[in-house]
C-alpha cells in the first residue's frame, strides 16, 4: 500500500508517495533519482547508502523511509553550489586522488560532511575510526585519510 | 524493498503496547540495524513491525535526584558516548558503545536494541552487568523493574514480554560513585566487528588504593549470555592490588565462564583471551583511579 510522505531532500520540500516497506535509499534512488546513493552490501556495512538524516551520518539501506518523515536528507547532490560548482569536501577528494573507481565516494563525502561540522582537528588514526563504517574495494584508504586530514587540519 | 508484513508506526509507548498485543507475532522495531538486517537475510522475512523508532520519550539520559542515572531505551550509541552525565559518572558505557558496528550504526542503532535481541555478544551487556543495570519495562499488565542479572534468558532471548517495551535503563549510585571501570572487546578488525569475547572489569579500591574494596567482572561471549563472574569478584575482595591479584584474576574467571566453539572462534582461544583480558581490564581498571600494577 502506498502512503505519502513529506519530507525534506537537499533543502527542497519533497512529497513522495512510498512503499512502507521500502528502505530510504530505495526512495531516494528509483523515487526521486538521487542515484549518488549507492547499493553496496544492503545490511549496513560498506557505507556506500551514507546520507545526512537531520545531520547525522546514516545506513540509507538499512533505514525506514517512513522513518524519514519531516526529516531532512542531505546528498552529494545538495552539496554543490548554486553555480553548480564542487564543495570544498569534494574539492579536496579531487586534489587528493582520493576517488578511484567512485562508488565508495558519495557515502565517505557524506561522513566527511559530519566530521567537518563538528569542526575540530583530528588525526589520522581518529580519521580512520570515523570512517570505519566505510568500505572502498579498491583500497584506495590512504588519499581518503589524506583528503580528510587535510579539511580538518586546515588553519 | 524489504521483505515485512505490516508496519505500525506508534505515536506513543501505551500505542505501542496496543499495537503489540494486537498484532501477535509483530516484531518491535527501533534503530532497526539488527532487525532489518535481519529481514534481509531472510530470518525475519515476512515480519510485521511495530516501529518506536520516533519516540522522543524513549530519548536521552537523564540524573535523578538520588543520583540514579536514567537512559531511555531509544537513546543511540553515539548520544551515550556524546552525553555529559555518561562521561561525567559512568564513562565506561559510553566507552563500551562506542565500539558497536561503525560510526553510522551508531548513529541510528539503540542500547535498548543492543540489550533487548538478547545477544551475549552486545557491547554493552559486560557494561550494564557489572554496573548492576535495572531495566524498566512497560506491558499491558503495568510497570516492571528487572534485574540485568534476571534479564536474559537463553541464547538471543530475554525475559521482555511479546507485549512489553522496554522504557529505560537505570544504574544507581550505589553502582557507580567510587567506581572505575574497563570494557576491552577482542575482534579481528577494529571497526564494524561483532565481538568474539567482551569484558567488563569495575573496581573500587580502598582510600589508601592499596586494596581492592569491590570488584566486578563480567564477560560476552563467555557462555549464551553475557555474564558476572561471581566466584572471581567474591575472592578478591580486600586482596591487595598487584600483580599476583591480576594473574589470580585470570586463572580464577576461567572457572566460571563456559564460551563454546563457533566460526568466530575456538573454546580454547576464547578462554585464553577472556584470561588476558580479565587481567588487562581489571590493571585498565584499577589505573583510572590511580592505583599502579606492574604488569
Amino acid at each position: 500500500m502506498l502512503k505519502i510522505i513529506k519530507l525534506f531532500v537537499n533543502g527542497k520540500e519533497e512529497e513522495v508517495a512510498i512503499d512502507e516497506r521500502e528502505s530510504l535509499a530505495d526512495v531516494l534512488r528509483y523515487r526521486l533519482g538521487i542515484t549518488s546513493v549507492k547499493k553496496g552490501c544492503e545490511v549496513g556495512e560498506c557505507g556506500a547508502c551514507t546520507v545526512l538524516v537531520d545531520r547525522e551520518a546514516v545506513d540509507s539501506c538499512i533505514y525506514l523511509a517512513l522513518w524519514a518523515e519531516g526529516k531532512h536528507i542531505l546528498t552529494v547532490e545538495g552539496l554543490k553550489s548554486p553555480t553548480g560548482e564542487l564543495s570544498e569536501i569534494q574539492q579536496a577528494f579531487v586534489d587528493a586522488a582520493a576517488v578511484q573507481c567512485g562508488f565508495c565516494t558519495p557515502g565517505i563525502i557524506m561522513s566527511a560532511v559530519e566530521i567537518i561540522e563538528k569542526q575540530k582537528s583530528y588525526s589520522r588514526e581518529e580519521l580512520k575510526k570515523m570512517i570505519s563504517g566505510h568500505l572502498c574495494r579498491c583500497t584506495g584508504y590512504e588519499n581518503i585519510i589524506t583528503a580528510l586530514e587535510g579539511l580538518v587540519n586546515k588553519e | 524493498m524489504y521483505d515485512l508484513g505490516s508496519i505500525y508506526q506508534a505515536r506513543a509507548i501505551e500505542d505501542a503496547i496496543r499495537a503489540l498485543r494486537e498484532r501477535p507475532g509483530s516484531k518491535l522495531i527501533n534503530g532497526g540495524t539488527d532487525v532489518l538486517v535481519q529481514v534481509r537475510e531472510g530470518r525475519l522475512a515476512g515480519v510485521s513491525l511495530v516501529s518506536i523508532h520516533n519516540l522522543e520519550e524513549l530519548k536521552g539520559v537523564r540524573l535523578e535526584a538520588d543520583g540514579t542515572i536514567v537512559i531511555g531505551s531509544g537513546t543511540t550509541f553515539s548520544q551515550i558516548t556524546g552525553n555529559a552525565i555518561i562521561q561525567k559518572y559512568i564513562p565506561m558505557l559510553g566507552e563500551a558503545v562506542d565500539q558497536v558496528g561503525g560510526p553510522q550504526i551508531r548513529n541510528v542503532g539503540t542500547i535498548g536494541g543492543n540489550v533487548c535481541n538478547g545477544v551475549t555478544s552486545a557491547d554493552s551487556g559486560s557494561t550494564l552487568m557489572v554496573y548492576n543495570a535495572v531495566m524498566v519495562v512497560q506491558g499491558s499488565e503495568g510497570i516492571r523493574h528487572i534485574s540485568i542479572h534476571d534479564w536474559y534468558a537463553g541464547p538471543s532471548k530475554t525475559v521482555l514480554k511479546p507485549d512489553e517495551v522496554l522504557l529505560n535503563i537505570q544504574i544507581r549510585k550505589e553502582d557507580y560513585e567510587g567506581y572505575t571501570g574497563q570494557y576491552l572487546k577482542y575482534g579481528k578488525r577494529q571497526a564494524m566487528e561483532i565481538a568474539t569475547l567482551g569484558c567488563g572489569v569495575l573496581v573500587k579500591l580502598s582510600a589508601d588504593k592499596e586494596k581492592a574494596g569491590d570488584i566486578r567482572i563480567a564477560f560476552g561471549v563467555a557462555g549464551p549470555n553475557p555474564l558476572r563472574c561471581r566466584q572471581t569478584e567474591e575472592a578478591c575482595r580486600q586482596r591487595p592490588v598487584n600483580r599476583e591479584t591480576a594473574l589470580f584474576i585470570s586463572e580464577q574467571v576461567l572457572r566460571e565462564i563456559k564460551p563454546r566453539d563457533s566460526w568466530r572462534a575456538s573454546k580454547e582461544f576464547r578462554e585464553q583471551i577472556a584470561s588476558e583480558y580479565a587481567k588487562r581490564a581489571f590493571i585498565q581498571a584499577v589505573a583510572k583511579q590511580g592505583g599502579e600494577i606492574d604488569a
